[in-house]
Formats: structure tokens, sequence, C-alpha cells
């Protein structure tokens, strides 16, 4: 009975070992190594930490890898301010159907692939699209209005791109606080502002980290919406180690790239948990 | 003097339905009044409008003489202790207590010493530091009343906060409530379904029922002298019985339940005419049990019969007495031991006054 459990247990974990070994481990030890060679002559590597260096010592770099980590915070607490009062909307004050309507409205722009959907965004925005139109009929604008390439375009895909995976967890956090709480905090004095900071934020904190962790990282990691919104130019960190990868064939560098927006991520996840004073445990149980 | 708390044909409309009719009602300062009544009665409803959660549809609701209408809930002098008590998780019990008086602006200094007094007077120094979760149930509850009494309300609300508790528990909370409200002195406007909650602690009662007052007063008005046959029926334990009037003699009538069985009894209410339809109620206390008919000669109902059933319950056991005609009558047992042998099967005779029988014309 006692092996027979253990062999259950060993074969239900098999699965995800695998997943985690041959998905997640071997390629990033495989990163890391390829991140640590150095190419001497033709064939030739040596061990070094020059691909490196070379990242802390092009300003470019620097600059691009400084640019997504800032753009990327942005992203995630314009998305924040965004669907915060949306989520609130479809936990506390939608009823039944409404709400399971609202619920999939926000899934909706998810059964089109994210190409298309930034496509979408770029028929709208282009010089001769529908808003650039609309403003030369209205008599704002004298001539056709370049909205594309710019940062502001990005920050709207961005937003757009991550709206659901900050919905979702902050309408399951709102949906566990118990309306009577909410109505004690009005009966004991409070106003709509205070019962917002002293109640509904701190019960929803946990959504609220989750869920930006979730959208940061997205953001952070996303290529084709920066890409294609931003034009050639956008400088986001993706679109380095795509070029180092596939255009320039240069995978020491590009692997080395790879490994400092994994550190990246890191250290800023980090910081938000320490700053905020959730644990994974909590914001991800 | 102004009653703390007045309610003027208070109405509250839900789409098609009238859950709150007219309902008028006030309290003297310093009271406990309690709504009592069955679930989906409308006492909620009544609680939630007084608090300022719901407008009314029509009439008024007035404390210490100020006309509450269109008064948001964090502007009105009432506070709520809701069903689960709703304590801020997030905060620990000082910061749950100081809630208020932080939200009217008081120094902290102040707001550390109102703590501190609350907490003593509820019986619970020193707990100021802890969290909610770590509390009991019978200490959240406290914890809850001073969240609410440390702001001075002249009202204050309580819905059925005892429902959650366990037995034991509750009928100690029941006590220590009563004694809190005197501790404090403020008006206590209390809901329950819980009779029992109701006419322990309560100076006045109303019972409610389908959104209108049945009938307020004291426990003992409501439990001796109930007006209508709900009040009869909801509040304490009755036999009941449908019957038709056969005879009116000024003020007591005599009744024959379907089976057959002759009852005499006090008419309550609207005067019954002859051949009506009515309802009897019986306490089960109110009837003696004997073993020979003399005992019973003071009653004008008399009647004999077997023991169909025990049902023992220490101090409240009872015997189920099948009458002639077959009627099953509840008795309470008498506590004083002469009883005690007594076995399913055994002939007995029970007696009562009339004047312990009520009985109402039947509606509709």
């Amino acid at each position: 009975m006692q092996s027979q459990a253990r062999l259950g247990f060993f074969l239900l974990l098999t699965p995800l070992l695998l997943w985690l070994g041959l998905l997640i481990l071997i390629p990033h030890v495989d990163m890391a190594l390829l991140s640590l060679r150095e190419r001497v002559g033709v064939g030739q590597y040596t061990t070094s930490l020059a691909n490196y260096g070379i990242f802390f010592g092009e300003p470019l770099y620097m600059w691009t890898f400084l640019r997504t980590a800032v753009m990327s915070v942005l992203a995630t607490v314009i998305t924040l301010i965004i669907a915060f009062p949306v989520a609130y909307y479809i936990a506390k004050m939608a009823r039944g159907r409404t709400r399971s309507a609202l619920f999939l409205l926000c899934l909706v722009p998810f059964w089109v692939s994210e190409l298309v959907r930034t496509f979408g965004w770029m028929i709208l925005l282009r010089e001769t699209g529908l808003f650039s139109s609309l403003l030369q009929w209205a008599g704002l604008a004298t001539g056709p209005v370049e909205m594309l390439y710019n940062d502001a375009a990005i920050m709207v895909g961005l937003v757009y791109t991550s709206m659901l995976f900050m919905v979702v967890p902050l309408v399951t956090t709102l949906e566990s606080l118990d309306d009577a709480v909410i109505e004690a905090g009005y009966d004991l004095g409070g106003s709509g502002l205070s019962v917002l900071r002293e109640i509904i934020i701190p019960h929803a904190m946990p959504g609220i980290v989750s869920g930006s962790i979730v959208v940061f990282m997205l953001s952070l990691g996303n290529y084709l919406t920066p890409t294609m919104l931003g034009g050639k130019d956008s400088l986001w960190f993706t679109e380095l180690i795509y070029s180092q990868f596939i255009v320039r064939f240069n995978w020491e560098l590009g692997a080395a790239f790879g490994f400092m927006l994994l550190f990246l991520s890191s250290v800023i996840v980090w910081g938000t948990l320490r700053l905020t004073g959730q644990t994974l445990e909590r914001t991800m149980g | 003097m102004t009653p703390d708390l007045e309610c003027r044909t208070l109405c509250k409309r839900f789409g098609d339905t009238l859950a709150v009719q007219d309902v008028s009602f006030s309290v003297a300062p310093g009271s406990f009044f309690s709504i009592l009544g069955p679930s989906g009665c409308g006492k909620t409803t009544i609680m939630r409008m007084i608090a300022g959660f719901l407008e009314p549809t029509g009439g008024d609701i007035r404390i210490k003489g100020r006309s509450m209408l269109n008064v948001p809930p964090n502007k009105r002098p009432v506070n709520m202790v809701f069903q689960h008590l709703a304590l801020f998780p997030m905060m620990n019990v000082a910061d749950n207590i100081g809630y208020g008086l932080r939200r009217a602006g008081l120094p902290k200094s102040e707001i550390v010493r109102k703590v501190g007094e609350v907490l003593e007077r509820i019986g619970l120094p020193g707990i100021g530091s802890r969290r909610v979760d770590e509390l009991s149930g019978g200490q959240k509850q406290r914890v809850a009343i001073a969240r609410c009494m440390v702001l001075e309300p002249d009202v204050l609300l309580l819905d059925e906060p005892l429902g959650a508790l366990d037995l034991k528990l509750r009928e100690r909370m029941k006590i220590e409530l009563k004694s809190l409200q005197a501790a404090f002195d403020t008006t206590f406007v209390y809901i329950t379904h819980d009779q029992s909650e109701a006419l322990v602690m309560s100076d006045q009662i109303a019972v409610m029922n389908h959104g209108v007052f049945e009938q307020v007063g004291t426990a003992r008005d409501l439990y001796y002298r109930p007006e209508t046959a709900f009040v009869a029926g909801f509040v304490g334990d009755s036999n009941r019985w449908a019957g038709t009037v056969e005879q009116v003699d000024g003020s007591t009538v005599a009744l024959r339940t379907a089976e057959g069985l002759l009852i005499r009894s006090r008419a309550q209410g609207k005067a019954l005419a002859k051949g009506e339809a009515a309802e009897i109620f019986l306490r089960p206390e109110a009837i003696r049990v004997a073993r020979d008919a003399a005992d019973l000669a003071q009653f004008d109902n008399q009647v004999s019969g077997v023991v169909s059933s025990l049902l023992f319950n220490g101090a409240a056991s009872r015997i189920l007495v099948r009458d002639e005609v077959g009627e099953e009558i509840e008795v309470t047992l008498p506590q004083s031991g002469e009883f005690a042998t007594l076995s399913r099967g055994a002939p007995v005779r029970i007696g009562w006054s009339g004047d312990q029988t009520t009985c109402f014309a039947r509606q509709g």
C-alpha cells in the first residue's frame, strides 16, 4: 500500500519534473553557459564575462534596458489604475447576468491573436487611420496625423494587452471582501475615499500585487506590441535580444541580454514585494 | 421627552413587493427595543433604512427628533453591529475600534485613551494589538459592539449578531448584551428571529410579519396577551387548533375543534360570532396534569386521555396526551416529581382555565 502510494506520487510528479527540467531548467543552464562564452577566433571560445562587459560598456544597451523597465512599470501602473474601477464594478456592483457579460467583455479581445489585435490598433492610429480622419473631419487637424511609432502608442498597446491579467486577480480578491465590511466602513463615519484607502485597497493588496507582477512581466517580455506600434526604433529590450540572436547571429551576447532581462524582472518583482509587505506565497496562493 | 428613534408610516417597496408597510414606532431613550420576526418579514429592511443603506419609499425616520431622510450613513448618529460583525480583518483590534474616531478626526492621544477605556468597559483590556482572527466568537462580538459604542451613537442597531454563535455562548451573550446596554446606557435596536433572545433582553418587542408590525409590547404582553394569531403562534410554544365557535357568552367563547373537542376560551381581539371559524392557542405550561377529576374541579376545561408520548428534556420535559376524540395535546410535566413515573399508555386527566386559552377569528 505504502509503496503503491509512493509510486503514484512519483508518476504524478513526473510531468511536472519533465516540464521544469526540459523546458525551463536545461535551456536556462544552456543559455547561462552560452552567455559566459567569448569567441576568440573561428570556432574558438573561452569562458569570460566579456558579453556582460559589452552590455555595460555600450550606453545604448543600458539606455534601452532602463527605458524598457521604466515603460513596463508605467504600463503596469496605468493598467492598475484603469483595471481597479472595472474590477470593482464587476465584483461589487454588477449582479447576475450583467456581471458575467462584463467579465466576458474583458475576455473577448483575447479570442483574437495578439498580432491581429495589434494590427487593429495600427488601423486606428496610423496616418490614414480612423482617429486621424476623425480629427481632420472635426477640423481639429489640418493634415493627416501620425499617431503610431511613438511611446504613447506603445503604452496604449501594452495596457490593452495586459488588462485582463490585472482584472482577473482583482475581481477575485475584491469578491472575497464582504459587503458588510464596506458598509461598516461607511456606517462608522468613513467617506468613500477613506473606505477605499483603509479597507478596500488593503484587502485587495494581494490581488493588486499579483496582477501587477504578471502585467509587469508580460510588458517587459513583450516583443510584438513595442515593435509594431513603436516602429523599428522603439528601443525595446526584447528587440535587442531578437536582433542579437536572429539578425547579428551573436548568440553569446543575446544570451547575456536575456539573463540581464531575467535579472531585471526578478529585482523589480522582489523590490515590489518588499515595498508592499507581501509575500509570493500570499499573492500567488 | 423626544424618543431616541421614531419611525412614522415607514414604507419600502422593492419592485412589486412591499417589504415594509406603514410601520410606525418610537423607542424611548436608553431602552432595549427588539424587532422579532421570521426571516423575510422585512426586519432587516427596516434596520438598513435606519442605518441609511436603503432609502425609504415613504414615511420618515427621526433620531432625537431630527429627520434622517437624505442623510448618508456616515453622517447619521446611529451605528450598526452587523450580522457577521464585519470587523475589519486588515486591522488589529485597536485600529478597528479607533477607525470611527480617526474618521471623526480626533487627535491620536485621544483615540488611544478612548480605545483603552472602551476595551476596559467590555472587559477585554490589553487586547488592542491582537489581530481580529485571533479572537474567540464572544470576544469578536464585544469588540464589534465596542467599535460602535466608542463613537457614542444615539442609537445602536444590532442585526442578529448572536446568530453565528453556538448555543451555550449565545445564552451567555444574551445576558452580557443586556448588561452592556445598561452600562453604556444607550438605546439598542435589536433584530432577531430568535424569540428567546428578544424575550430575555428587550424592554419592548415588536413582532413583525409580512412587512407589518403585528404587536408592540413588553415580553409579558406578547407572551400572555397576544393580540393576533401570528403573535400567539410565533412567540412561545402553543397547542394550536382550528375550530368553530359554538357559543358566545360575554367574553368567553366555547369552540369545537375539527376533531370534536370542546374548548372554552376567552375571546381576543375582534368579537367572534357563533359559527365563525377560529384558531385556538393554549400554552403547554398552562395545563395541569392530574390523576383524578377532583384535582381539576376549578378548571372549566377538562379532558381525560392517555399518554401517547414522553418528551424528556430535563426541566422542560413534556408529554403528549391523546384525548378521547384523538386530539394530541402537548402538556408541560410538573417538576415536583409526582409524575416522574408516568409511562406511555398511562391514563391521565388534564385541565386548564379558559383564561389561559386564546382564540382568534381565522384570517381569510
